[in-house]
């Protein structure tokens, strides 16, 4: 959907049906789940294989450096935030992928294996259960682990909602720029 | 046994200090430490007919010359032979005692437990005798009665004493930077006095003292037995040096004329020094406003306000009271005493290194959710109202590194790096029985009971 | 790449910069490939460089003010760097995707449907009165149903402005209020007395909450007022252009 006239201004809820979406639309690799007021986004879960947890947390240094050398280095993603967290139920411990980004689920997925596979990070899905063992060559299988990994939302909320992160960025730079205008007159 | 909650107030139960204001202009703070149980209650056992309830003090007003308040660290009830389990029903931040609350408090750099004075933050800091005297010759007498008594109590020693005085005129309270105080002023429901116009409506009882209803319902979790926290109420000690000379400099810096100074240092306030009120009186001061309860106090923020170019957004008087643009403010006021110390410094006289300021007292039920949670998120809080880089410019832990935003049209004005005004040097969370509580404290038996 | 340069990214340009990117960077798979183990790390003598040679210290991370550089942040598995005391506990840091939580709760059995109806009642709550949860200082909010072979969980994400700590009374007198706290009755573990009892609330929360080991902001450490303010400013720009035409 198009971004309204007045995107961000008000905040916005969304109650969203059990499937994930309001009505069928099919995407390429499944239902296309629609923009909330969160924009688009997941939540991946998925169940790790015992003993791992240590080094799926390292990924975490790696893509703090990856960032850090490299800030855009995720920007065909959209994304808005980011967080990967471990998490236990029983003695069962779960991985945790929350993305909130801005392009649709499908073209997302397949950004984001690209992009992991070139920075080196998509080993860590090696360490999930049921991963399938030839996602190397087989990205429709990475994407349909995606897929039927993804928890979506019952309810979505956004402060601003609809507006696209480079929006956001565009428009804090015109803040940014206007401020230290004023400021300089002093 | 749970009693039902009383619907009025007992003000012949509640030590006066939580409910009035005493004729004093002088006074004087002795922090104690009982050496023996036995001791301690003997010497609370002859004292207690010196602290008189509201209903007493009130009476007596005006022949009274000198009136007595005594409160409790956690460390001192259990030195008065308080039992474990008694003493284990206190909320965990009072339990702690102020030093070890430093980090939610923000008292960071100058202003770390580790340079407190006073030799008060220890556990050996069982109580405070608060005196308020109507003038010098009255504290001395008093002072030096307690002397006398405490010659007689053994084992019952000072730690430290301070001498609080007003600074003259004593036409109004001021303190030692010349703003006006106690302007903005609560009142309690079941106290039958009328806030002041833009004072709010009045409090709940049981947001200040112990065993009434509250803004959220009947009381809950108070400490036991009934007995000992009826009436009562926590109070939280902080002794404030204040740094006359910095501030002064710091208005001639800021301000080419005096009435540049003035409007600076009406910016940092909220209020021009007279008391008048910005929200009032943006643009110049106007003493009569300032004298007059009916319109001293009677503003708000959100509508007239929303931007700061008024009152600063980061003002001290709008952090330590949003008003209408913070939720749940019910639950956020606090009851203020206290005096100044420390002789004033002359208008043209040079910073001379004597030690002043304002040692004072904040009342409420809940120390966390009331006095801790103005001073972490509204004084301390750098993004106060988004402003970014800010605490408050005249009690904020101030390090040099903080500014203070000045909105103004065209052009905000932006003072960087704001030196530190006051600097805190002493400091304790007490708890403040009730005259009951008081009896049954002195006559704890050996088995803390 | 400049800022600028995100809206025309076509894969060829990104994968060719990333490409370059990738010299300083860890591991290609090649390397990890090979590994005979299941468990599957970063390539641990790269690893071991991030920790011993300061001479490969990167640029500059962004500071908090500076989002105009997407960053990322590691967290410790207790959810903290060092312990900071808060009023009602430690304080969780603020990462470049600010503060915010994962509270994940199993969900008492057959209460799923109730659950999920709060949905459109928050939806509706909203609708009617837009600035209804600003005191949560909020982002975005994602309420998730999930169930991993234990049962139904509740799963509250939320990205905010405010630790933890500061406006918890606040968020629970909200709570009340707008009735979003009776979702939590439905949750195992939420106190009985949870009306009067607030230290048990806040207990909760804590309790279930599941902090994160890597977040990442676009914008980092941007509050949400600041990115309105911001979006409104360019909103009147351009209206005021428009109008000079």
């Amino acid at each position: 959907m198009n971004v309204p006239a007045d995107a961000g201004l008000q905040p916005a809820a969304m109650a969203i049906p059990e499937e994930g979406y309001f009505q069928l639309e099919q995407g390429r690799y499944g239902p296309i789940f629609p923009r909330t007021p969160a924009n688009y986004g997941f939540t991946i879960i998925a169940k790790i294989k015992p003993g791992t947890a240590d080094a799926i947390r390292a990924y975490g240094k790696v893509l703090e450096k990856i960032v850090r050398d490299d800030p855009h280095a995720f920007a065909v993603l959209q994304l808005h935030y980011l967080r990967w967290v471990l998490f236990n139920i029983e003695d069962k411990t779960f991985f945790m992928y929350q993305g909130i980004f801005d392009t649709d689920f499908d073209k997302y997925t397949e950004d984001a294996v690209a992009l992991f596979h070139t920075l080196g990070v998509d080993t860590v899905f090696e360490n999930l259960e049921e991963f399938p063992a030839d996602w190397k060559t087989n990205v429709p299988a990475f994407i349909k682990f995606v897929r039927d990994h993804q928890c979506p939302s019952f309810l979505e909320y956004g402060e601003y909602p609809y507006a696209p992160s480079a929006e956001i960025k565009k428009a804090l730079a015109v803040k940014r720029a206007l401020s230290v205008m004023l400021d300089e007159t002093q | 046994m749970a009693s039902q909650p009383p619907t009025m107030l007992e003000f012949d139960d509640i030590q006066h200090i939580v409910l009035t204001r005493v004729p004093a202009i002088t006074g004087r703070y002795e922090f104690l430490s009982f050496g023996e149980p036995s001791r301690g209650r003997r010497w609370l056992a002859g004292i207690i007919e010196k602290i008189e309830s509201a209903q007493a003090a009130a009476a007596r007003m005006e022949a009274q010359n000198r009136w007595v308040s005594v409160a409790f660290t956690w460390t001192g009830l259990r030195a008065l032979g308080l039992n474990e389990a008694s003493l284990a029903s206190f909320p965990e931040e009072f339990r702690q005692g102020m030093p070890a609350r430093w980090q939610v408090l923000g008292d960071t750099g100058a202003n770390h437990p580790d340079h407190w004075i006073e030799g008060i933050s220890g556990p050996e800091l069982h109580a405070i005798a608060i005196l308020f005297a109507r003038n010098a010759t009255e504290r001395q007498r008093s002072t030096q009665e307690h002397q006398a008594y405490l010659a007689r109590t053994p084992a019952v020693k000072i730690l430290s004493s301070l001498d609080i005085d007003a600074i003259p005129p004593f036409d109004y309270a001021r303190d030692h930077f010349g703003y006006r105080d106690r302007l903005s002023q609560l009142e309690i429901e079941g106290t039958g006095i009328e806030p002041t116009p833009g004072s709010g409506p009045p409090i709940k009882a049981g947001e200040f003292i112990l065993g009434y209803p509250d803004e959220d319902g009947p009381p809950v979790g108070l400490p036991q037995p009934d007995i000992l926290s009826r009436n009562g109420t926590y109070m939280a000690y902080r002794r404030l040096q204040e740094h006359v000379g910095a501030f002064r400099e710091f208005l001639r810096t800021h301000g080419d004329t005096p009435e540049e100074q003035e409007w600076v240092a009406a910016k940092l306030m909220g209020r021009w020094r007279s008391g008048a009120p910005l929200a009032l009186a943006p643009d110049k001061d106007d003493p009569g406003l300032a004298a007059d309860p009916q319109r001293n106090n009677n503003f708000t923020y959100a509508k007239s306000d929303p931007y700061g170019y008024a009152t600063p957004l980061g003002s001290h008087i709008r952090r330590m009271n949003p008003r209408d643009t913070a939720v749940n403010m019910q639950r956020r006021r606090m009851i203020r005493r206290g005096a100044t110390y420390g002789p004033p410094l002359a208008e043209d006289a040079p910073e001379d290194g004597v030690d002043r300021g304002v040692a004072a007292f904040v009342l409420c039920a809940s120390l966390v959710r009331q006095f801790e949670f103005a001073q972490n998120v509204w004084i301390n809080d750098p993004n106060f109202h988004e402003l970014g880089n800010d605490r408050d410019p005249i009690i904020g832990a101030q390090d040099g590194t903080f500014d203070m935003t000045i909105p103004k049209r065209p052009v905000r004005r932006k003072i960087r790096g704001l030196p530190a005004f006051t600097t805190v040097r002493s400091g304790a969370y007490f708890f403040l029985p009730g005259i009951g509580a008081l009896r049954y404290l002195a006559t704890l038996s050996e088995s803390g009971r | 790449m400049s800022p600028d340069d995100l809206s025309g990214s076509t894969r060829r340009a990104f994968l060719g910069s990333a490409t370059a990117a990738t010299a300083l960077t860890l591991a290609s798979s090649a390397g990890a490939e090979q590994t005979p183990t299941m468990v599957h790390g970063p390539d641990p003598t790269k690893l071991a460089q991030l920790k011993t040679n300061p001479a490969a210290e990167p640029p500059s991370a962004p500071k908090p003010g500076d989002w105009t550089k997407p960053s990322a942040m590691a967290i410790p598995k207790e959810g903290y760097f060092q312990l900071e005391q808060g009023r009602y506990g430690p304080i969780f840091p603020r990462t470049p995707a600010n503060y915010g939580f994962t509270i994940i709760a199993k969900i008492k059995p057959g209460r799923e449907a109730t659950v999920r109806e709060y949905g459109g009642t928050i939806e509706k709550a909203v609708r009617e009165q837009p600035d209804v949860l600003a005191p949560l200082r909020l982002h975005y909010l994602r309420w998730v149903i999930f169930d991993v072979g234990s049962g139904p969980h509740f799963m509250y994400q939320g990205i905010f402005d405010t630790d933890f700590d500061k406006y918890l009374e606040d968020a629970v007198a909200l709570f009340v209020k707008t009735g979003i706290n009776t979702v939590f009755v439905n949750l195992e573990g939420w106190p009985d007395d949870w009306k009067t009892n607030l230290p048990a609330v806040i207990k909760f929360f804590r309790d279930h909450q599941r902090p994160s080991f890597l977040e990442y902001g676009e914008y980092p450490y941007v509050s949400a007022d600041e990115v309105k303010k911001a979006l409104r400013v360019k909103g009147a720009l351009s209206a005021m252009l428009d109008q000079m035409q």
